[in-house]
């Protein structure tokens, strides 16, 4: 069955990011809808195949990099779908969907873990571990409002309007809709993390151990709170506080990558 | 149910000769009331607008007749004389006046391309003949197709979505920086005409204030009194550019009147806030060096009529699609005048049919005496039996036939045939 749910999850997507593209040159609001629902469609594809490697995995599946980017795909196309319906602007979408695509295909490319019964378990732990990748989820997405704002700050000050322009959210509203998704990051990441140290003390009865992981990701929480603190001061606002953003954003990445893969054991893969 | 269209436009008529034939709200209700009463027409519609005047209707009898007469009804209502009105008249009946008509709601058919008051414009004409009970089965279908059309293609196409004018390409950048104005302060730098389109286009987009700044005071508080502003004192402009997000300037001057200190200076005292400017002013109102600074955006007229100009050559590469949707609903009218046709015809027919039926048997059967009742009962029965089974199978092929040009042509040879015109009885 997961090969079935993967191949209709990735036509949905496809097909939603079609329509999105689509949306931008076409004044059809009913692309735009259509856009939505498929999304939406791979969203419950993209839960039952998450599903289906949980009860696989007996766990959340973060235990391979295959698992945990696609729980990391899933959980952004799901914050990017509530931004959606909250800030009621779809033109974002075409942006955000390449990047669960990305996530997705990326991730069914590497090795995947064997079901073995997970090293950690409990709800707490599942908490922890959904928290987080939500949270890096949220901090992609404010990443991809960045770079479209960035984009359309440039193309206004160059005057090189394009048709798809027309269409782009407002400056101000990508500036909005990326602090709402920087809160989103922050609120999950800090529950994330208390959940992650409960976690820790019910299974080894210490809070703290000498782990990368937990360094960074207290730099991460600090850049973005900054990023939430300074993004509207006199010296800050627009373009800067965006390109902030896309810095913190590399952090994250940089705690993804190399710190996981290189620097911790108990934060393989997410 | 024909249908008769008779008109002018900006294309066949100069504006010496539309001003004279353009109807005001009264008078389009009572050219249509008359229309009626006079019998030139069953239905009757008068759309005018500053680009054209045009009268829609369904004759009573022929087209050719009902189109002369409107041509001189129109001479006569507006005192104009027919030599001097009729060669700017354009006649179109039946599909052609439906095209038309679709053509004009979408946009297609108006001076700017694709211009959406003209389907507000039809909307009103529809209603106000409809309140008056000028229009019929015929005019209410079509005029609720064209507005069905105008609506479509401006949902589906860019014909009308981008700016066309200098003023409202700068007040929808505006847009993009900001969002919604409501809650947005704009300051006009001057008191001239371009300053009073742009009021004019900033309150219909419903600017959260509006403060109005000209050299003379009292032009100044004139334009603000009209667009509900305020007018500001020509003075200190590092403190008159601290509040609005966007400052559009229009003014009369040989140098710029917003020096990039000045405005500098502005945007340090402004918290960096993003600020638009739209230098409408030749020479320039606004130094160029301005464009450098922090969350500046700075347009001037040239940077906007290219905007314009893109936009023009965006609106005119959608006409192709746009008239995809008029053909589509062209076609989707035809299909329903010619099914209503049919109905109408069939019945002629079958009454024409009942009526000879009749005449003849009469004749025949009063020749034939030794029948009994019942014989000729039977008899007249299998006459209608015969009669019925000759009209089913033509009916029965007009309603399956697709063709819609083979549809009409069957139709109408059906009625020249059987149905000969009151003259031919």
């Amino acid at each position: 069955m997961t090969a079935t749910y993967a191949v209709l999850t990735i036509l949905f997507y496809v097909a939603s990011l079609g329509l999105y593209v689509g949306s931008l040159y076409s004044s059809h609001a009913l692309a735009g809808r259509a856009a939505s629902a498929c999304l939406a469609g791979g969203l419950v594809f993209h839960y039952l195949m998450l599903l289906e490697r949980s009860h696989w995995v007996h766990s959340v599946p973060y235990l391979d990099l295959y698992g945990s980017m696609s729980l990391f795909g899933w959980l952004l196309a799901l914050t990017y779908l509530g931004l959606e319906l909250f800030h009621r602007q779809r033109s974002v979408g075409a942006f955000v969907v390449p990047v669960v695509l990305v996530l997705l295909l990326a991730g069914s490319l590497t090795h995947r873990a064997t079901p073995l019964p997970p090293p950690a378990h409990g709800v707490v732990f599942v908490l922890h571990v959904t928290l987080s990748i939500l949270a890096y989820a949220a901090f992609a997405l404010s990443f991809v409002l960045s770079v479209m704002f960035l984009v359309e700050e440039r193309v206004l000050r160059r005057h090189k309007l394009g048709s798809a322009v027309w269409r782009f959210p407002p400056l101000e509203l990508l500036d909005r809709m990326s602090r709402s998704s920087v809160i989103v990051g922050l609120v999950t990441i800090c529950a994330g993390t208390v959940l992650g140290y409960v976690s820790v003390d019910r299974q080894t009865g210490r809070v703290w151990h000498s782990d990368p992981k937990y360094l960074i990701t207290i730099l991460v929480l600090l850049l973005y709170a900054a990023y939430l603190l300074i993004g509207r001061s006199a010296n800050w606002r627009g373009a800067r506080a965006s390109r902030f953003c896309v810095f913190n954003f590399a952090v994250v990445i940089l705690s993804f990558t190399v710190v996981n893969l290189f620097l911790t054991k108990a934060h393989r893969y997410f | 149910m024909e249908i008769v269209l008779v008109g002018l436009n900006h294309r066949t008529a100069p504006v010496a000769v539309r001003e004279r034939v353009s109807f005001t709200v009264d008078q389009a209700r009572r050219a249509a009331e008359e229309l009626r009463t006079q019998g030139i027409l069953e239905e009757a519609l008068v759309l005018s607008t500053c680009n054209r005047s045009e009268v829609y209707g369904v004759p009573p009898e022929s087209v050719r007749e009902a189109r002369a007469a409107v041509s001189a009804f129109l001479s006569g209502f507006h005192s104009v004389e027919a030599d001097e009105l009729h060669p700017s008249l354009y006649h179109h009946q039946d599909h052609a006046a439906v095209r038309h008509l679709f053509g004009v709601a979408a946009g297609l058919d108006s001076m700017l391309l694709g211009e959406s008051e003209i389907l507000g414009q039809v909307r009103e004409a529809y209603r106000a003949a409809q309140q008056l009970g000028a229009t019929g089965p015929v005019l209410n279908r079509l005029f609720q197709s064209a507005l069905e059309v105008g609506k479509r293609v401006r949902a589906e196409t860019e014909l009308g979505s981008r700016p066309m004018s200098v003023a409202s390409a700068g007040i929808k950048l505006a847009g993009r920086i900001f969002g919604k104005l409501h809650d947005r302060t704009a300051l006009v730098l001057g008191a001239g005409a371009v300053s009073e389109q742009v009021a004019a286009q900033l309150r219909d987009r419903g600017i959260g204030r509006l403060l109005v700044m000209n050299r003379s005071r009292e032009r100044a508080e004139a334009i603000a009194g009209r667009f509900d502003g305020t007018a500001v004192a020509w003075a200190d402009w590092a403190a008159a550019l601290r509040a609005p997000d966007i400052v559009v300037s229009s003014v009369s001057a040989d140098d710029p009147v917003l020096q990039q200190a000045a405005v500098a200076e502005a945007m340090a005292a402004r918290g960096n806030r993003a600020l638009l400017l739209m230098d409408l002013g030749v020479p320039r109102n606004v130094d160029p060096a301005v464009a450098d600074l922090y969350n500046v955006y700075l347009y001037n007229i040239d940077d906007l009529a290219e905007i314009v100009e893109q936009n023009r050559r965006a609106r005119e590469s959608e006409i192709p699609r746009a008239q995809d949707i008029v053909e589509e609903h062209v076609g989707k009218f035809l299909s329903w005048q010619a099914s209503v046709e049919l109905v109408g015809v069939l019945e002629a027919l079958r009454a024409r049919l009942e009526g000879e039926r009749r005449a003849h048997l009469d004749a025949c059967l009063g020749r034939v005496g030794h029948l009994s009742t019942s014989d000729k009962q039977r008899i007249e029965a299998f006459v209608d039996e015969l009669l019925e089974k000759l009209l089913m199978q033509p009916a029965e092929r007009l309603r399956g036939e697709r063709d819609l040009r083979r549809k009409i042509q069957s139709l109408e040879a059906l009625r020249d045939l059987f149905l000969p015109g009151p003259s031919e009885r």
